[in-house]
């Protein structure tokens, strides 16, 4: 198969490719700022296992929020049968008070601005 | 068959230029209410459907005035609609685009839209319009297209499209009527709460697509040399009047009833758009200007020495054209708000980047349109040159 | 499509189970957590009714009773303050002929025609909002609450020309420009711009036991209580009284009731 205009075509993809490729030759060499999330230093356990948190907390939320919401439920038993008020602001936040130093952290990192603060508030912080 | 579309004159690139830059000057508008939100509108909280739905409404009438063409061209086989069909369908086609952009442009929360298909609601009225809605979009692109395709390679078209155009016809009329049950069917809205409604919308609809229609006709003809017939220009100015006198005469029917059982709530949406009410009048001289425009186009449409001039033909067909966007485009979304379920009056009125905004809708579908056409015509008049 | 807890456990052990073989391997990544009670239940201090519905009892509502009743709404539930047309209420103050439209009473008493009343959902048993909601954002529970899901609400604006009341109120701005930082009410969400609010019978007060602000602030102007139950305070007081409600006519069974 011939291909016309070929090194216009071959130079229109090169500039493509290096455009698309922006972030990553920019950042090529440099570390990002690793995320430093603080725990809770008086709590030993979460709703739910800290594997399942880090990576599924977002569902975790989503589920309570039908729940609660929509089905009037409005208690979570954890998996070590504690019992928790499923509450964004009023028990999440309850322990992990210090939204910049946890929520933030990750969230930055990983670029992603979830709009629960929207609504949902959250403890003020000193700066 | 979209490459007919990437050559022309310079007239025609100067005019997508044009179209682009009207888009792009609104979504610049757009941005400011994607950030702030629907304040940026005239809508209020007794008011809170504005100009966006009411060109919505009048572009579903648009969209399915097609039917007007494609009925007798494919079910009755009227040879004098043989150039003319495709440009209704094509006029459909961006009219239904314009309709999707129009709800998407008056959600609070345009992100959310996926919401509708992840939990569909059988019983929302919405729910059915979007079904109609797109249903109709592809309808109407894959009849258009196959059927200018097969014309293009000078065969008839595949058989498989035949079913597809039946189905085209009530789907057409369904629109309309979906549409007018998302007003019909609201308990404390005495305004629209009428069985007449849907008719109404229709007879409107068939007067307003066709006479959109026959002005496009002149304008691809002044423009290309494609000239979609006069006959078929003059029977579809007969359909335009007697489309535009059913609407009259159903909107007498609606003053009657309300009028002579003199329900306040009912009556006072009437008040208020032809008198006035409690001292708020924004839409008087408006609403008159459509009736006296609708009755003088029947004058100009109905008399046979006057429809066959072809200045005077246009004039109705504009008339038919304000007359209609005036009742559907204005009247009928404000109207049904205005006094509220409390009978409090809030008047409502466009703000400039509400309009800016509208008028880049209309830019999206002039584009679509002129896509469109150029392509029909092209491949018509490479037909004709054989 | 909602990848749950459960789920996650199922495919996070059937991974495991790959690698490391069997029961195993799950007990090593989550040890004594295969079969975890994990359930989400009702508040065992809420309070509950077949039918919730009130009553507001007119001819004890002073002016000041009223802005007292509308102010323990608003401030409690972070509506914010909008000066009119584009203004957010939940309960609010309005002249009788515009609460009871087709009411019509020419003569009606003085006292009960001149001072305002108080409108807000009716909380229907029959909800117009409810039925053409394109995406169930706005839905009846069993107890008869017409409850808003602002999570799910796309901005349509179909239930505020459906509601036959004016009850709802749409978010035009981003409510926290409007709001005091903090909000007034830390422990309950505003809400965001594009969405439609309203009267919620105060769910999330009825989950601890109490009643809603605007009935505890009325000094016994407002009955709050089961419909169902004949002995409930709102029934006692409406086999005693003559009520109205809006626009009965209708057919949307407010459940709302006015004693006049």
């Amino acid at each position: 198969m011939k291909i016309y205009d070929k090194p216009v075509i071959v130079i229109g993809v090169l500039i493509f490719l290096a455009i698309f490729a922006f972030p990553l030759w920019t950042a090529l060499g440099t570390t990002p700022p690793q995320p430093k999330v603080e725990l809770p230093k008086d709590m030993k356990e979460c709703v739910a296992p800290t594997e399942y948190m880090k990576s599924s907390h977002m569902q975790l939320l989503n589920e309570w929020r039908d729940s609660v919401v929509r089905d009037g439920n409005r208690v979570w038993v954890s998996h070590t049968g504690k019992q928790y008020n499923m509450s964004l602001t009023n028990e999440c936040l309850r322990c992990h008070n210090e939204k910049s130093k946890f929520c933030d952290q990750c969230h930055n990192y990983v670029g992603v601005v979830p709009f629960c603060w929207d609504c949902h508030t959250y403890p003020k912080e000193a700066k | 068959m979209l490459e007919k579309a990437l050559e022309g004159q310079p007239r025609y690139w100067g005019w997508l230029i044009f179209l682009l830059a009207l888009i792009g000057a609104a979504a610049f508008g757009y941005s400011f209410q994607y950030r702030e939100g629907l304040s940026i509108t005239g809508m209020s909280r007794d008011v809170s459907w504005g100009f966006y739905i009411a060109n919505f409404t009048f572009l579903v009438g648009v969209a399915a005035s097609a039917v007007m063409l494609v009925l007798p061209y494919y079910l009755h086989h009227y040879k004098t609609f043989g150039r003319i069909t495709i440009l209704g369908e094509f006029l459909a086609i961006a009219s239904v685009v314009m309709c999707i952009l129009f709800i998407v442009a008056d959600l609070g929360k345009p992100a959310r839209v996926n919401n509708v298909l992840l939990h569909p609601t059988p019983n929302s009225i919405l729910f059915w319009d979007m079904i109609v809605l797109n249903g109709y979009l592809f309808l109407n692109l894959i009849i258009g297209w196959t059927t200018l395709a097969a014309e293009r390679k000078e065969l008839p078209p595949p058989k498989w499209v035949k079913p597809l155009i039946y189905l085209s016809i009530p789907w057409a009329v369904s629109i309309h009527t979906v549409t007018a049950f998302l007003y019909a069917g609201l308990p404390g809205r005495g305004f629209w709460l009428t069985a007449i409604l849907a008719p109404r919308f229709l007879a409107s609809a068939f007067a307003a697509g066709p006479a959109v229609l026959i002005l496009l006709s002149f304008l691809v003809r002044g423009l290309t040399k494609f000239d979609a017939g006069k006959e078929a220009r003059e029977t579809l100015a007969k359909i335009v009047c007697y489309a535009i006198i059913m609407h009259l005469f159903f909107f007498f029917l609606e003053v009657f009833t309300v009028g002579y059982s003199m329900i306040p709530s009912h009556l006072a949406h009437l008040k208020y758009l032809y008198f006035g009410y409690h001292g708020a009048g924004g839409l008087v001289p408006f609403v008159w200007t459509a009736l006296v425009a609708g009755f003088a186009a029947i004058v100009l449409l109905i008399v046979p020495r006057f429809r066959q001039k072809e200045g005077l033909l246009i004039t109705g067909c504009i008339l038919v054209f304000v007359c209609t966007w005036i009742d559907k485009g204005m009247a009928m979304i404000s109207g049904g708000f205005v006094p509220n379920p409390l009978h409090e009056v809030t008047e409502y009125a466009p703000t400039n980047l509400e309009l800016l905004i509208t008028f880049g809708v209309y830019g999206v579908g002039a584009l679509v349109l002129t896509i469109l056409y150029k392509v029909a015509v092209s491949i018509k008049q490479q037909e004709e040159l054989r | 499509m909602t990848f749950n807890r459960r789920d996650f456990l199922k495919v996070a052990g059937l991974s495991a189970a790959v690698g490391l073989g069997g029961n195993a391997a799950f007990e090593l990544i989550f040890p004594g957590q295969v079969d975890a009670a994990e359930e989400m239940k009702q508040s065992p201090t809420e309070l509950t009714a077949k039918r919730w519905g009130m009553v507001i009892d007119v001819k004890k509502l002073t002016p000041g009773l009223r802005k007292t009743i509308t102010d323990a709404c608003h401030i409690n539930h972070n509506v914010p303050t909008i000066e009119p047309p584009k203004n957010l209420k939940w309960i609010w103050e309005a002249p009788f002929e515009h609460v009871f439209t087709e009411v019509e009473q020419e003569y009606l008493e003085e006292a009960v025609k001149e001072s305002p009343m108080l409108a807000m959902c009716n909380h229907c048993d029959n909800p117009p909002c409810v039925r053409v909601c394109p995406t169930k954002a706005t839905f009846r529970r069993a107890d008869g609450i017409v409850m808003m899901d602002m999570h799910r609400c796309i901005g349509c604006r179909f239930c505020m020309a459906a509601c036959p009341y004016g009850s709802r109120s749409f978010n035009f701005y981003d409510p926290r420009k409007y709001l005091p930082d903090p909000v007034p009410n830390t422990a309950y969400p505003t809400r965001t711009k594009g969405v439609v609010e309203k009267c919620t019978f105060c769910t999330e007060r009825l989950v601890t036991g109490q009643l809603p602000y605007c009935v505890e602030a009325a000094q016994g102007a407002m009955l709050f209580g089961d419909m169902s139950d004949a002995g409930s305070a709102p029934r006692k007081a409406l086999r005693s009284r003559f009520s109205i409600r809006r626009n009965p006519g209708l057919g949307t069974q407010p459940q709302v009731y006015y004693l006049v």
